[in-house]
């Protein structure tokens, strides 16, 4: 397959459920997990006569979801009724915003590859709806005799964030994904779960020949539930389209979805149904006007945002752009390294520990740098201890591990322990000498010129003193001692 | 005079001063229901032994006053806790709501005593009651004709002695036109003055619920319980809430009354035009100064009234799927079917037509066309009024075009059903508060005197109303049912 | 003029209305003369005129984030015409 031959255009429609205490429209908790139909009220459960009324906090995340996303604030904004049949739609039509929408002509930067290559994705726009209830199925939607609903979710608020079809690969598509949720989770406007679907990504895709203008037809891929099957299933789409173009066969305008198992898209039109939302606004609800005083409000209480976070780091503390990349990946991550350069001012050491030692444990653990036992205080003794030589960097690792398991304190582990360092020059001078003492082969061979031999007496000094010996010590008096000979 | 044919706010005199109790103030209806109830067939549901123990329940109390121990009637489109809740359709015959409409828990407060629901069209979509999917209810004046609609079965019953006031909804003419068919007071409120919240909507910009009674004092009784601001309502005004009967003994010396030509043309009976004619010099002689006035774009009225009202009642009615309750087709293979087939089974004739209507009204290449064009009269419409009132302080014109018709006259011919409200559409689309008052009788039959006023002058309409009334003794006049 | 037979089940479809043939016909019939008189607004100009929504002068009617008493289970399902395990039960969705 000629895949350099085609272009991908790629536009992403990202549905986040928002952190709210309770619903959209009525004041049912919105938690996850709970009891089916134990968070529903009257009103969520779609009931006669009942009426929606907007919860405040939606509408704030949602100004500065957009103001984060660089959109313009709509000044005024309303609601319209988008009408469909679905059991788990309780009113069979979902409060929405069709043509007036909260907040538009946004963009978002994302890095390509490496250090400083990065391209920027257009947001056409971010709105605000409801989420709908659950259906529970006994096997899959295919087969199921019947199916359950239950409406704990139903009414949740959703932001619904529109790109623009600026992406031309899987990766591409994955990174706008990764960085749009950073910044959703440094805004504290969203858990950000794919698993738990409240975050929820469908893509359009569409192939053309290179140098072609116009759009081919696209095809929009769900249920898409991780990073990782949202880059393999628009690769996997990018690749099908190509195929049938090479073929000479035509593109047909579908909605497909991931299936996971089988890895490939699979077709999800049953039955013939004409989509027609018959959108109008809702009488129940009144408009939005959003004022400048409004929406700097919301803007001053911006937190600081990845791209901002990482501009800091390699300006003030002199990072690499890849490093500080990397250190703001996540909000916990971030406060985490702020936090330890307070304490131990100096961010490049900081920053190796972070993305060295404990990166690696907590991968191997399967953690995140939220359960991390760690704190700040700790390792900046650690630091502190390993800077005055009061233990050995070699040693410092095995009690970053076990602060990492226990959570105790570098001082109380090294003295309970017996890990400081020995820097009395008499006493690593009585192991040298039993060293050579005990190596008379090895001791040629250095006499000979073969300089590995001295690496490897330091290594007999080193474990001799269990390891607590000062290296820098052991190093001169060995060669001194050697010299004598 | 018998203890039902007295107004609500008799019997609280009575009440009060423990001439009589709220349990023989029951009974006195509860028999007089019995009597004439196979006649008139205005109830759904009746709550006789609820309301026995919620008047037990008052007659202990000694602080309320108000409705406290009257017996009433709510149309069955407003939500009753533990007690069904049908809207005259099959669709929720047996539909329990867990909750009270916000104007219904007004009432329990007000101590009011409810003895049953009243039939209507099915989701007050009709102007007859003819299209109940239970049985019509007959007009107590003449029980070969309708009694009006929506509100046909709240009508019927104030005019029957059945109830001393019901509670009906008005989208377009709901309350005030059965409430001229039948010879009593309707009153639609401002949209936003009674809280939404528990009606089960029709066309949610447009419903309005609002009192039916047999004088104007007590319309301005009951709406001193139903009026105010409701957060669970986002449509609800958060403004002050007069003492409506603080208005009812002004005069009306100087008030400025229009009467647009527009509502005396062609399709108005002239013996109707004869009866608001003499109504308008008795405004006149009442100090009123009173003129002739233009609401030009009146003929575009109803057309754009049924392209919204039935937009949004295709979304209102969605709900209904037999999914979480109602009627279920339960033969049904899938889902898409068994909405399909509960919805057809379970829905009536008219309420079919309007969600054929709005559902094709919104849809993909009409929108503009027939939506989006309606708003725009709508805005012409509403212009209109404003103009008027910076002219006038009251407009009055016909509450219908006729009096009563005979059932079945106009049931097969949607397009004549929807003209019988031509007089009274306006309202709604202008969001504007306005009452029919009795007027007259025409061979024998009532006929209403319908006043309108500009947002909140529902004080100012009762003042007019009152001083109307205390000059005439149409109000007075109440339908023979022979027992 | 009639609806033909073809928009009427179109949208009936939308409308989730399973309707007789005789209701198709009656409808067609109706709609149509309805329709017809919709079609007076056509002879009135409304160019520049700003649709009207909303009747009130209000915006920005919100309530604050609380969480308010759930119903009891019993009230939800009350009204279900088919429950299991505390859910509404409907037939396979396709």
């Amino acid at each position: 397959m000629s895949r350099s031959k085609y272009e991908a255009v790629i536009g992403l429609e990202v549905h986040v459920e928002l952190k709210t205490n309770s619903k959209a429209f009525c004041g049912c908790a919105t938690s996850f997990g709970a009891e089916p139909n134990t968070n529903v009220c009257p009103i969520c459960l779609g009931m006669p006569g009942t009426l929606p009324v907007l919860n405040r906090q939606m509408v704030e995340y949602a100004i500065k979801t957009g103001l984060a996303l660089n959109c313009r604030i709509a000044e005024f904004c309303k609601f319209d009724r988008k009408n469909y049949y679905y059991p788990d739609l309780p009113k069979n039509y979902q409060i929405s915003q069709y043509d007036l929408p909260i907040a538009i002509g946004g963009k978002l930067d994302i890095e390509i590859e490496g250090d400083g290559a990065s391209k920027t994705i257009g947001i056409t726009r971010v709105h605000m709806e409801e989420d709908a209830g659950k259906l529970v199925h006994q096997g899959n939607i295919m087969t199921t005799p019947y199916s359950l609903v239950d409406l704990n979710r139903a009414g949740t608020p959703l932001l619904e964030i529109v790109s623009e079809p600026d992406m031309s690969s899987g990766a591409e598509a994955r990174r706008y994904v990764e960085k749009l949720r950073a910044i959703l989770l440094f805004l504290e406007v969203s858990d950000c779960k794919m698993e738990e679907g409240s975050l929820r990504c469908d893509a359009n895709i569409s192939v053309r020949p290179n140098g072609q203008t116009k759009l081919g037809t696209k095809a929009e891929i769900k249920n898409m539930n991780s990073f990782r099957a949202l880059e393999r299933a628009v690769e996997y789409e990018i690749d099908r389209q190509i195929k049938i173009l090479e073929e000479g066969g035509t593109i047909i305008q579908d909605t497909r979805t991931w299936d996971e198992v089988q890895q490939i898209t699979l077709s999800m039109r049953s039955k013939e149904e004409a989509h027609d939302y018959r959108y109008f606004p809702d009488p129940d609800l009144m408009p939005l006007k959003i004022d400048q005083a409004w929406t700097e409000r919301v803007r001053a209480s911006l937190p600081e945002l990845p791209d901002q976070a990482c501009l800091r780091l390699v300006e003030e503390y002199n990072l690499s752009q890849y490093d500080a990349a990397l250190l703001t990946a996540t909000k916990d991550g971030l406060e985490y390294f702020d936090a330890c350069v307070r304490q131990y001012p100096q961010p490049k050491v900081v920053a190796n520990w972070i993305m060295g030692e404990l990166a690696r444990l907590l991968n191997q653990n399967n953690m995140e740098i939220k359960d991390c036992r760690i704190t700040p205080h700790a390792l900046s003794q650690l630091l502190t201890l390993l800077e005055k030589g009061t233990i050995s960097g070699k040693i410092a690792k095995k009690v970053f591990e076990e602060m990492f398991q226990t959570g105790a304190l570098p001082d109380k582990i090294i003295e309970e322990q017996g890990l400081v360092q020995i820097s009395d020059e008499a006493g690593i001078l009585a192991i040298v000498k039993e060293v050579i003492n005990a190596n008379p082969k090895v001791v040629d061979d250095f006499k000979n010129g073969k300089g590995k031999a001295a690496g490897f007496l330091v290594g007999q000094v080193m474990k001799a003193s269990k390891g607590k010996a000062n290296p820098e010590i052991a190093n001169r008096l060995l060669n001194e001692e050697l010299s004598r000979l | 005079m018998k203890l039902y044919q007295q107004t609500a706010q008799k019997i609280g005199e009575m009440l009060a001063k423990k001439e009589v109790t709220s349990q023989e103030v029951l009974e006195a209806t509860a028999e007089r229901i019995r009597q004439v109830e196979n006649k008139v067939q205005a109830f759904t549901t009746l709550t006789l032994d609820e309301a026995a123990s919620r008047a037990q329940a008052v007659a202990s109390r000694q602080d309320l006053g108000g409705l406290a121990g009257i017996p009433c009637g709510v149309k069955d489109n407003l939500c009753t806790k533990g007690i069904r809740t049908t809207c005259s359709s099959q669709m929720l015959e047996n539909f329990i709501p867990p909750y009270d409409a916000t104007v219904i828990s007004k009432l329990k407060e007000a101590g009011a005593v409810m003895v049953g629901k009243l039939n209507m069209d099915e989701f007050a979509m009709g102007s007859s009651t003819e299209f109940s999917g239970f049985f019509p209810t007959n007009n107590p004046w003449d029980l070969t004709r309708i009694p009006g609609g929506s509100s046909g079965g709240a009508a019927a019953a104030v005019a029957a002695g059945e109830v001393f006031y019901a509670l009906g909804s008005d989208t377009g003419g709901s309350i005030r036109q059965p409430a001229s068919f039948c010879g009593v007071v309707g009153m639609k409120p401002t949209y936003g003055r009674v809280s939404r919240y528990g009606l089960v909507a029709f066309a949610s910009s447009l419903d309005q619920i609002g009192p039916l009674t047999r004088d104007v004092t007590d319309c301005a009784l009951v709406m001193n319980s139903l009026c105010g601001y409701d957060q669970l309502d986002s449509t609800s005004l958060q403004v002050d809430k007069p003492d409506y009967m603080s208005f009812l003994h002004k005069d009306i010396k100087g008030m400025k009354i229009g009467y647009p030509r527009e509502y005396f043309q062609k399709g108005v009976d002239d013996s109707i035009k004869d009866i608001i004619k003499k109504a308008l010099l008795t405004f006149e002689r009442l100090g009123a100064q009173v003129e002739e006035t233009s609401l030009p774009h009146s003929e575009y009225a109803l057309a754009a009234y049924y392209i919204i009202a039935t937009a949004e009642c295709s979304a209102n009615m969605a709900r209904f799927d037999g999914v979480r309750y109602g009627y279920r087709d339960d033969k049904a293979e899938d889902v898409e079917e068994m909405m399909c087939n509960t919805r057809a089974h379970a829905l009536g004739p008219e309420t079919k037509l309007r969600i054929m209507l709005g559902t094709y009204a919104l849809s993909s290449g009409y929108y503009d066309a027939y939506y989006l064009k309606a708003l725009k009269v709508r805005r012409l419409i509403k212009e209109d009024f404003d103009r008027a009132f910076e002219k006038y302080d009251l407009l009055v014109s016909p509450a219908t075009t006729s009096v009563a018709f005979k059932l079945g006259e106009k049931s097969a011919d949607p397009l004549a059903m929807y003209m019988s409200d031509i007089l009274t559409i306006p309202v709604n689309l202008a969001g504007i508060p306005a009452i029919s008052i009795p007027g007259g009788l025409v061979d024998g039959l009532p006929v209403g005197v319908h006043l309108m006023g500009p947002p909140l002058s529902e004080g100012k309409l009762l003042q007019a109303a009152y001083s109307f009334e205390q000059a005439t003794d149409y109000h007075l006049k109440t339908p023979v049912l022979e027992v | 003029m009639a609806l033909t037979i073809k928009e009427v089940e179109h949208v009936a479809l939308l409308a989730r209305l399973n309707l007789s043939p005789g209701e198709k016909e009656l409808f067609a019939q109706q709609l149509g003369a309805i329709l017809e008189y919709f079609g007076r607004l056509n002879h009135l100009s409304t160019d520049g005129v700003e649709p009207l929504a909303h009747v009130l002068p209000l915006a920005n009617v919100m309530r604050d984030d609380e969480i308010w008493t759930p119903l009891d289970k019993e009230d939800i399902l009350a009204n279900a015409p088919l429950e299991e395990e505390g859910q509404f039960r409907v037939p396979r969705i396709v």
